[in-house]
């Protein structure tokens, strides 16, 4: 269309594109300027890249298909305690990696929970460690990801649809291929892409359950070039190529990602008439059992694990706390001014390929952003004192392609519907954000910063580089207390983690949806 | 923005403040500066006789704390470096970023101490720790040819994990290889770090995890619990000595020395065993803490001479990653 | 007066030729078969669409670029001509000033619209709580408020029963009366056109003609306009 279309925040939102990139570049710039170059990469950096991608596709392929029928059974069932249920999944994806471990482990692991329900049988037991325990951990992590990500799909079926294939009487298989399988084909590939590039950085959960250095991927080998060797030059070249893989899933993905993806969050189950009795109900309440379960025991075993250990915590705990979230506030600030912006741009433009930017942050290697960052602040100031603004920008800048998944699409339609209405008014600039846009769009701000706050307090990022002994966030103090032998004080720190992640995430969302009126 | 202004403003307030006492910048690893750790006794000691600020930056490990150092080459700010190992000193001094020291002192090393940059403030031997009730191997032969599980750590991201990699190679030097690859389906899993494989360990996904002798020494003393012992090893323990030492482009250089000299005097050693559950690089007047006299006492100390470390290592990692990634 | 010079509108294939003059206090209807771009029309005229040739005066003054709120023009639209979110009282603030900084007369003139439209008793409720001619009714509000000399309707009554139709499109009549404003509204009635317009404005074959008054027409329709009314 030629048309005339309102501009939202074109200026601001290349600004903050072009902010995300330059951070990212300088921070690689940084590094490669220190770098003396030696060779390329070892045999064993290409035997870690495919590993990296072979786990990463696979952990994303499975991820989704389980999470379909998952997402199918929750879109079309509707249970007291559903809305609980759902944000209660959303939390293996916030929950510092060490602690998921750990929850995974008392239920998986060699003297875990289910082991000692098949010895109990008298069957043998099964092992977590190898490239199956990858892949659980990163289901585990994922799965609720996915699960989100297409249930907002599935509430984009119109309810009309469903309306006319109960007036026609289709059956459960007739449904699934008419309305189903298009739905699905819209969104899997973008969802599989996104997970994708979320387990291509992965580091400690593969090494740990992938049972040893078979399990090394490229965010290892970085490690590996930073700290056991210093040779700056690979690591860069390492990071290169995690973001060339990264990107071009990203731009692959947003190629095909459609543009109602994460949707409303009003997360309502659309009325429908199809699978409401008989083996369909049963097998939805099976799996929405099994999931709930395969999610919730691990985080069970963290909340037992942390009670203990609550009355163990030193104070220096509730300063980190405090800290921490000190992070999440300013990660959610940053967050919202870049994303809204970008946002406002992405939405006005017919194609939105240019998401792809915000999925740099998330394919980036933390310790490469915070290596690069340090030589550039060090000179300049104490690292120290930049450590938690820093680590909030990471943050943010790791939330920002789920936070643009969410706000674009919103964001579109408001343009499209009153657009013309705000420019006939002459409403502009941040009266056009203050009396249309931010009211219309509530919910998703508020589902976004939640979201982002969540990541934010659970993410030990680039702290661990910058940070001193005043400025520690809960999860750098969790770690610091596992080294010093107090596991039972670090397992309440942990459960003090997960309760305000999942506090924070539900007073935004919460707000956001009292905001709107909804 | 105003963040950053705020915090310049803090800091320069309070150096205007503590303009006439000098500041001495110590750079040392994460768990030496936490609360629980011995950092804030050492820094209260110390400051009683300096007449001075001493100023502790903590960063991740002592590997980390290098690459920091070579980030920073010779603009840090860094007067003394705490906490760089045996296994990072030649890498250390490559750098001539550090500056020798005069310190004497009587070691109660298991071996002669003669580097004249770095002084040692405490050490320990690596050991697989387990379960008091285990009858564990006598030998890494006996722990390949049994079937306990052990986790251990990657040698690329962990300081124990190297340390384990050097003991198998000093021990066995062409045979280390026949070695890993008996040990490879002992091993449930390899982690980062420390923390992680402790962890797992005590949540009973393994037999035995390697740590320290000492290790038992904080569940005896801080948990009094007698249920963890260290398994001792026939072919002798490889050590972890941890060093301090000062740098060349310090504007402090007579008091980065006092420091490097206080770290091995008895102010000083009688209060890091505990804290740092490691042994005191000199005994204090007071003797060992209470507990301590409960570890295993190896035989035989092991360490590789700091200049070959460098060669050996790369060639030690080469069979490591060949052995496990099978 | 609004005169459009040797308009061209071009939207992908489509394309309107359009040359009129348009005198205050007037009202205008546009009229045409489906698709022939009536729409449009007012789009370019609003702003909206960007003229491919052509000039656009309001008084001698250029206005062919100047952004839509900047035009001495409002406009309503088929739908979505009040933000469901605000309250009645602040859609038509926000066409006092659109940054809605009500001074205590800006309120007073608020409330005396709302008076006029009849919604002084809904002033406080969200358009969603509203029929459909009380949602018509806060539009024209804002529209007075608003007082700009033309005012454009893109069918915004065509949802409404006939009844309701003619009460708004009375309603519309007597507004642009009491403030001298010219009124230009497209429409498929025959009926509406002699209810409120003095002058035709026929849009057919790729061409807006210059507006003819509307009884001449009506009663001697050209044979493709005679086709189109039926």
């Amino acid at each position: 269309m030629a048309g005339r279309t309102l501009s939202v925040s074109t200026f601001t939102g290349i600004s903050a594109a072009a902010l995300v990139v330059a951070l990212i570049l300088a921070a690689l710039l940084a590094v490669i300027s220190r770098a003396e170059w030696g060779g390329g990469l070892t045999a064993a950096d290409w035997a870690a890249i495919r590993f990296t991608m072979w786990q990463a596709a696979l952990s994303a392929l499975i991820s989704v298909l389980l999470a379909i029928p998952v997402a199918r059974a929750l879109a079309r069932r509707h249970f007291r305690g559903r809305q609980v249920l759902v944000t209660l999944l959303g939390a293996p994806f916030i929950l510092p990696v060490i602690v998921a471990v750990l929850g995974l482990l008392a239920v998986f692991g060699r003297s875990g929970w289910v082991n000692g329900l098949l010895g109990w049988l008298g069957l043998p037991e099964v092992s977590i460690y190898g490239l199956q325990g990858v892949v659980l951990a990163h289901v585990f992590f994922n799965l609720p990801l996915a699960t989100r990500l297409l249930l907002q799909g599935w509430q984009t079926i119109p309810a009309e649809r469903f309306r006319l294939a109960a007036q026609v009487g289709l059956t459960p298989g007739a449904m699934f291929r008419v309305i189903e399988i298009p739905l699905l084909r819209q969104i899997v590939p973008g969802v599989t892409a996104l997970i994708f590039v979320i387990c291509l950085t992965s580091f400690a959960v593969a090494l740990t359950l992938g049972g040893g250095p078979r399990a090394t991927t490229v965010e290892l080998a970085i490690y590996q070039a930073f700290r056991f060797d210093f040779d700056l030059g690979r690591a860069a070249l390492l990071s290169v190529m995690q973001l060339v893989i990264a990107g071009s899933a990203a731009v692959a993905a947003l190629w095909i990602l459609p543009e109602a993806g994460f949707g409303s969050g009003q997360d309502r189950p659309v009325q429908r008439w199809d699978a409401r009795s008989g083996l369909p109900k049963a097998l939805d309440i099976v799996l929405i059992g099994l999931a709930s379960g395969f999610l919730l025991l691990p985080l069970w075993a963290v909340v037992l694990r942390g009670f203990v250990g609550l009355l163990q915590m030193p104070d220096t705990v509730w300063v980190a706390a405090g800290q921490s979230l000190m992070v999440a506030a300013g990660s959610i600030l940053l967050l919202l001014v870049i994303a809204l912006s970008m946002a406002g741009w992405i939405a006005t433009r017919a194609r939105g390929s240019v998401e792809a930017i915000g999925l740099l942050g998330l394919s980036a290697s933390p310790l490469m952003i915070g290596t690069g960052w340090f030589i550039l602040i060090n000179p300049v100031l104490d690292p120290a004192l930049l450590s938690l603004p820093v680590t909030a920008l990471v943050n943010a800048l790791m939330a920002l392609p789920f936070a643009l998944r969410i706000l674009v699409p919103r964001l579109r339609d408001t343009v499209q519907d009153f657009g013309r209405l705000s420019q006939t008014l002459g409403v502009r600039g941040r009266w056009l954000w203050r009396w249309v846009l931010l009211p219309r769009m509530a919910p998703q701000i508020g589902f976004a910063a939640g979201l982002t706050g969540a990541l934010s307090v659970g993410d030990l990022g680039v702290i661990a580089l910058f940070a001193d002994l005043e400025r520690a966030t809960l999860p750098l103090q969790m770690y610091r207390l596992m080294g010093a032998y107090r596991m039972e004080a670090a397992a309440g720190a942990a459960l003090l983690l997960l309760a305000m992640a999942l506090a924070i995430f539900w007073l935004c969302d919460r707000g956001g949806r009292h905001l709107a009126g909804t | 923005m105003k963040y950053l202004a705020l915090a310049a403003a803090t800091t320069l307030a309070a150096s205007a403040a503590a303009a006439d006492t000098p500041e001495l910048v110590v750079y040392t690893y994460d768990s030496f500066v936490s609360d629980w750790g011995p950092g804030p006794q050492i820094e209260k000691a110390f400051e009683e006789t300096c007449g001075c600020d001493l100023k502790f930056v903590a960063n991740g490990d002592g590997a980390e704390l290098l690459a920091r150092l070579r980030l920073e080459g010779a603009r840090s700010d860094a007067d003394v470096v705490l906490g760089l190992d045996t296994s990072l000193i030649a890498a250390a001094k490559e750098t001539g970023l550090f500056a020798n020291t005069e310190v004497s002192a009587d070691y109660a090393l298991p071996i002669a101490w003669t580097d004249a940059t770095f002084a040692p403030y405490d050490w320990g031997y690596f050991a697989f720790v387990h379960n008091a009730d285990l009858d564990p191997p006598s030998s890494f032969r006996a722990l390949g040819e049994s079937d306990l599980k052990i986790v251990i750590q990657d040698p690329r991201s962990s300081t124990p994990g190297l340390g384990l990699l050097m003991w198998v190679k000093d021990a066995y030097g062409d045979k280390a290889p026949a070695i890993w690859n008996g040990m490879a389906d002992n091993i449930v899993t390899v982690t980062k770090g420390w923390s992680e494989a402790y962890g797992l360990f005590l949540e009973g996904e393994a037999d035995m995890v390697l740590s320290y002798t000492t290790s038992p020494a904080y569940h005896i003393i801080a948990e009094e619990d007698e249920s963890k012992a260290a398994a001792v090893f026939d072919e002798g323990h490889y050590m972890q000595i941890e060093v301090v030492g000062r740098l060349a482009g310090s504007d402090q250089p007579d008091l980065a020395a006092d420091f490097v000299r206080f770290m091995v005097s008895d102010a000083a050693q009688s209060i890091l065993p505990t804290p740092n559950w490691m042994y005191p690089a000199v005994m204090p007047s007071g003797g060992l803490p209470k507990g301590f006299e409960a570890l295993v006492a190896p035989e035989k100390a092991r360490l590789i001479e700091a200049d070959k470390v460098p060669a050996i290592r790369d060639e030690a990692l080469a069979e490591w990653l060949g052995a496990l990634s099978q | 007066m609004l005169a459009l010079e040797k308009g061209l509108i071009v939207q992908g294939d489509f394309r309107l030729e359009a040359e009129m003059r348009l005198e205050p206090g007037r009202r205008y209807a546009v009229i045409g078969p489906s698709g022939a771009g009536k729409s449009t029309l007012l789009a370019a005229l609003c702003g909206f669409l960007p003229l491919a040739r052509g000039r656009l005066t309001w008084e001698g003054r250029d206005i062919t670029d100047a952004a839509p709120g900047e035009r001495p023009m409002t406009m309503l639209f088929q739908d979505n001509n009040l933000f469901p979110h605000l309250t009645v009282t602040q859609n038509v603030g926000l066409g006092v000033r659109p940054d809605m900084r009500l001074s205590a007369e800006d309120r007073a003139r608020v409330a005396s619209a709302l008076e006029r439209v009849g919604l002084t008793k809904h002033a406080d409720k969200r358009p969603g709580a509203l029929s459909g001619g009380q949602q018509s009714r806060a539009a024209l509000a804002r529209v007075l408020v608003q007082g700009r000399p033309l005012v454009l309707l893109d069918e915004p009554f065509a949802a409404l029963g006939p009844a309701l139709r003619n009460e708004m499109l009375d309603l519309v009549q007597a507004l642009v009366s009491e403030t001298g404003a010219s009124l230009v509204m497209v429409t498929h009635a025959p009926d509406d056109v002699r209810r409120i317009a003095q002058e035709v404005i026929y849009v057919a074959d790729g061409r807006a003609e210059s507006p003819v008054p509307a009884a001449d027409l009506l009663d001697n329709p050209p044979p493709a306009l005679r086709e189109y009314l039926g």
